[in-house]
C-alpha cells in the first residue's frame, strides 16, 4: 500500500478527494483526538464499556430487579458518576454517524457487505453462516474485552499511549491470538483473498 | 436505569465519536478485509494506524503532564491484573479474527455499509451480558491473580516515561521503514491500494 503523506497539510483538498487516507495521517489525527478527550473532557477514548451499558438496558427491560442485584452492572453503571447514557455511550453512537459521513458523504461510497470475500472464499457465500459467526465472534470479543478491562481503543490506543502495563499486555496477547486464529480459520490461502 | 450524563458531556462524546468514526472509516479500518488482512499479515494498515496514534497520543499526553497542563490524576490507567489482561486479550483476539472487527471499528462499520456488523453488535451486547453474569467468579479467581495495580512501565522501571516513548518511536521507525520499503523484485505485488467498489461479497 503506497503511503503518500500530505506535507504540511498543503493538499487538504487532495486528501479529502482520496478514497482512503494514509494510516499515518489517520493515526496522527486519532492521537490528536486523544489529546482533546484527555485534556478537554477528562476522558480516554474507549468503546467496550458501552456494550455493558447496552446489555444493562436489555437486562433492565427484561428483568429490572436483576439489573440492580448484579455486581458487575452495579460496578459499571452507578449514577450519577457512571450514568447509563454517558459520554462513551454518546461516543459509540457518534461512531456510526462519523463513519456514515466518511463513507457516503465524503467518499460517495456505495459499499455494502453481507459476506466478505475472504470469508466466502473459505466458508461459502451463506449469509446465515456469516451472520452466525459474526454474532459468536462479537460475543467472544466482548467477553474477552471485559475480562481484560478494555478493547482496542480503551486498552490499545488510550492505554498504550499512557504506557500502561495492563494495556500492552492486552495488546500483545490479542495480536498474537488474532494472528493464530486468522491463520487457523483461513490458512495461507486466505491471504490471496485479502484485497489490498 | 434511565440516567444521563450532563448534556455538555453527551454532546462532547457524540462529537468525539463522530470524528473518531470518520477517521476510522477514512483510514479503511472499518473494513473486514483490512482487519483480517492484518491478522493474516498482508495488510498492515491496522498496525500502522495504531502505532502512530499511540505515539502521537503519548507525546501529547506526557508532554501536557510535563509542562503542567495536565495533572497525573487526569490519566486513566487500567489495572494491571496481568492474568486477566492476557487471557482476556487472547479471547479478544479469537473473537476479533472471527468477527473481523473490534468493538470500535465494528460499530463504525455499521455506518460504512457492513451489514454483518449488525449481528456482530448483537453478539457484543450478548457477550457483555454473559460476562456480567460470570463476573463474581472471574473477580474471585482471575482478577486477583498477578494484580500489579494501575501502573505504567515508567512506574515499574522507575525511569522517565520519555525513555519508553523514545523506544516506541525507534521501534515504529524501523517497522514503518521495513513496511514501506519498496517490494523486492521477486515479490511483484501490485500497487492497487484503493479498494474496489465492486467488492461486496456474496449478497443473496
Amino acid at each position: 500500500m503506497p503511503t503518500e503523506t500530505c506535507p504540511n497539510g498543503t493538499c487538504l483538498s487532495r486528501l479529502f478527494a482520496r478514497k482512503r487516507w494514509s494510516p499515518y495521517v489517520v493515526g496522527t489525527l486519532i492521537g490528536v483526538l486523544s489529546w482533546v478527550s484527555f485534556y478537554g473532557m477528562g476522558k480516554a477514548l474507549g468503546t467496550s464499556t458501552t456494550m455493558v451499558h447496552a446489555s444493562g438496558i436489555v437486562t433492565g427491560l427484561v428483568a429490572p430487579s436483576h439489573l440492580e442485584t448484579n455486581a458487575y452492572y452495579a460496578k459499571e453503571i452507578s449514577p450519577p458518576k457512571k450514568a447509563m447514557f454517558d459520554w462513551q455511550f454518546a461516543l459509540v453512537i457518534g461512531l456510526v454517524g462519523g463513519a456514515l459521513i466518511g463513507s457516503k458523504l465524503i467518499g460517495r461510497d456505495t459499499f455494502k457487505e453481507d459476506v466478505p470475500a475472504v470469508w466466502s472464499a473459505r466458508f461459502g457465500p451463506s449469509r446465515a453462516k456469516r451472520y452466525s459467526a459474526a454474532f459468536v465472534g462479537g460475543a467472544v470479543l466482548l467477553f474477552g474485552a471485559r475480562m481484560a478491562g478494555g478493547c482496542t481503543s480503551g486498552h490499545g490506543i488510550s492505554g498504550g499511549l499512557q504506557l500502561a502495563v495492563s494495556s500492552w499486555t492486552f495488546f500483545f496477547a490479542m495480536f498474537a491470538s488474532g494472528v493464530v486464529t486468522a491463520f487457523a480459520l483461513f490458512g495461507m490461502k486466505g491471504r490471496n483473498h485479502v484485497e489490498l | 436505569m434511565w440516567s444521563f450524563d450532563s448534556t455538555s458531556m453527551l454532546i462532547a462524546g457524540l462529537l468525539t465519536g463522530i470524528v473518531f468514526g470518520f477517521l476510522l472509516q477514512r483510514g479503511g479500518v472499518t473494513r473486514y478485509n483490512v482487519i483480517v488482512g492484518q491478522f493474516l499479515m498482508k495488510d498492515f494498515t491496522v498496525l500502522k494506524t495504531m502505532l502512530t496514534a499511540i505515539i502521537v497520543g503519548a507525546v501529547g499526553i506526557w508532554g501536557m503532564l510535563a509542562i503542567g497542563m495536565m495533572e497525573p490524576s487526569g490519566l486513566h490507567i487500567k489495572s494491571a491484573t496481568l492474568l486477566a489482561n492476557g487471557l482476556g486479550g487472547v479471547i479478544f483476539g479469537v473473537g476479533m479474527a472471527i468477527l473481523g472487527y473490534c468493538p470500535g471499528t465494528g460499530v463504525a462499520a455499521l455506518g460504512d455499509g457492513s451489514r454483518h456488523a449488525w449481528p456482530g453488535l448483537l453478539g457484543m451486547i450478548f457477550g457483555a451480558g454473559v460476562y456480567a453474569e460470570v463476573y463474581p467468579y472471574i473477580m474471585d479467581n482471575l482478577l486477583k491473580v498477578a494484580d500489579e495495580g494501575k501502573v505504567t512501565f515508567a512506574d515499574v522501571a522507575g525511569i522517565s516515561p520519555w525513555w519508553f516513548i523514545l523506544g516506541l518511536v525507534m521501534i515504529a521507525g524501523i517497522v514503518f521503514y521495513l513496511l514501506e520499503k519498496p517490494a523486492s523484485p521477486n515479490k511483484p505485488t501490485g500497487h492497487s491500494s484503493h479498494h474496489k467498489p465492486g467488492l461486496t461479497g456474496g449478497a443473496a
